[in-house]
């Protein structure tokens, strides 16, 4: 099994989460922190296997609820309710299109805290809200669009780098060996 | 349509998220502090990163710089002593007077500079995360200020950090006074979630003599926060439910978009 995809999307969410935190660029700026997890998610549902969707939904929630004021464990539903259906269709998708990316991109910006925002509100928690969460979801969603070409084309890259290409199965088939020779009667 | 590993993974993340979200809250405190461990080292390389260009910019400065800000420093200081000499003084009256008219002495508290080390991920969430924790007596509810005025109240505790939810949080309701004649009191509450700079007093009185530029300051009660703590200064007021009570809008005196360093207030 090829792990270092897998291990790859991990490390950026690990990173990313950490960065949201500790960066106070654009938030200082446009008033809203850019959520590197839905990108990532996106990525992982396209090009990775199920597991590595899973584990994404899991531990990225988990590591981002771990710096926030959120419930333990809610961000994890919405990540993979947006990295399933994308993961089950996936080849109806045009994957390495930029337009196809940064189009999941902004969907999955925009729906991954609307989510969290939903199981917030259904659990009686009550964070703050107003008119200015809709400009915070504009950001959160074209930061998101953004970046998914520049972290699409990033992991590749180091997915070709660093990891290996797994053993593709044996296409030589004995019944249609050509046998070179003379003919003996 | 769909493969048997799909309906597996389906249901181990539901099943992780109902368990998790059913834990007490105790014990996903615990969990969380567990996770953030992992973070340690990239808390000291951020530690680190920010310390170099502090260093570097000490390392270039000229001499002739240094002496005069040291020059300052000592004035200031001098200045300061002399004060706090005053202010003991005053200190002591004030508990000598309080002792002959049978009134509980009131201590004085102390402070613990914290540095902001995080702010919080999720942008529908005021808080930030400071480097003290237990392990240097932090505990729950304490109060957290700047030079400025009141911040937040420490909400959760680990062992070498803690989180702070800042004033503007649903999760972080004061109760203030206005200083003007009628001393009305009202409770700070949320406002709007791009603007840290202001928050909403609400619960005021409906006659309440409200005008701009009225300084608003925590009332003592409550018990979390010790009377007296500058917050913000009344930017305009409304009659709200048909003239029930009245609400105003605060511009806070802390900058909370740009905090570095805060103070704990130990009692």
């Amino acid at each position: 099994m090829n792990w270092f995809q897998t291990i790859l999307i991990l490390l950026c969410a690990f990173l990313g989460v950490f960065a949201e935190g500790v960066l106070t660029f654009p938030r200082s700026l446009l008033g809203a922190q850019v959520d590197v997890l839905p990108v990532l998610m996106v990525y992982a549902a396209l090009n990775a296997r199920l597991l590595a969707v899973v584990l994404l939904a899991i531990l990225g929630g988990i590591w981002a609820d771990t710096f926030s004021a959120n419930p333990f464990g809610i961000s994890i539903l919405p990540l993979f309710a947006v990295g399933f259906p994308i993961f089950t269709q996936r080849e109806l998708v045009l994957r390495d299109l930029p337009f196809a990316q940064i189009v999941l991109g902004a969907i999955a910006g925009a729906a991954v805290p609307a989510l969290t925002l939903l199981m917030l509100f259904s659990g009686g928690h009550k964070p703050v809200f107003g008119w200015g969460t809709l400009w915070q979801f504009v950001v959160m969603s074209l930061g998101s669009a953004l970046l998914a070409p520049f972290i699409f084309k990033l992991l590749d890259w180091a997915q070709g780098a660093f990891g290996y290409q797994e053993r593709s199965t044996n296409q030589f088939r004995l019944d249609r060996e050509i046998r070179r020779g003379k003919i003996l009667k | 349509m769909f493969k048997q590993k799909n309906y597996l993974a389906l249901g181990a993340v539901i099943l992780v998220v109902l368990v998790l979200l059913s834990l007490p809250t105790r014990v996903t405190s615990r969990l969380k502090l567990a996770v953030g461990s992992w973070f340690l080292p990239l808390f000291g390389l951020a530690g680190a990163a920010q310390q170099i260009p502090a260093d570097l910019a000490s390392s270039v400065l000229p001499r002739r710089e240094l002496l005069k800000q040291i020059d300052t420093l000592r004035t200031e200081n001098q200045q300061l002593k002399s004060q706090a000499i005053q202010n003991a003084a005053v200190l002591r009256e004030n508990n000598k007077l309080h002792t002959l008219l049978g009134w509980q002495q009131t201590q004085p508290w102390k402070l613990k500079l914290a540095d902001v080390v995080m702010r919080d991920p999720a942008n529908w969430w005021f808080t930030v995360q400071i480097d003290l924790g237990s392990r240097d007596g932090i505990r729950e509810n304490l109060p957290v200020i700047t030079e400025s005025g009141l911040i937040g109240r420490i909400s959760s505790v680990s062992l070498t950090r803690s989180q702070v939810v800042l004033i503007g949080d649903p999760n972080c309701r004061v109760s203030a006074t206005v200083e003007n004649g009628a001393r009305d009191n009202g409770i700070v509450i949320a406002a709007d979630p791009l603007d840290n700079s202001r928050v909403n007093l609400t619960y005021l009185a409906s006659g309440a003599n409200l005008k701009p530029g009225q300084n608003v300051l925590t009332s003592g009660l409550g018990g979390i926060f010790p009377k007296g703590i500058p917050i913000g200064q009344i930017v305009d007021a409304r009659s709200v439910e048909f003239g029930l009570y009245t609400e105003a809008r605060v511009k806070l005196n802390a900058n909370l978009g740009s905090l570095e360093q805060v103070w704990v207030l130990f009692p």
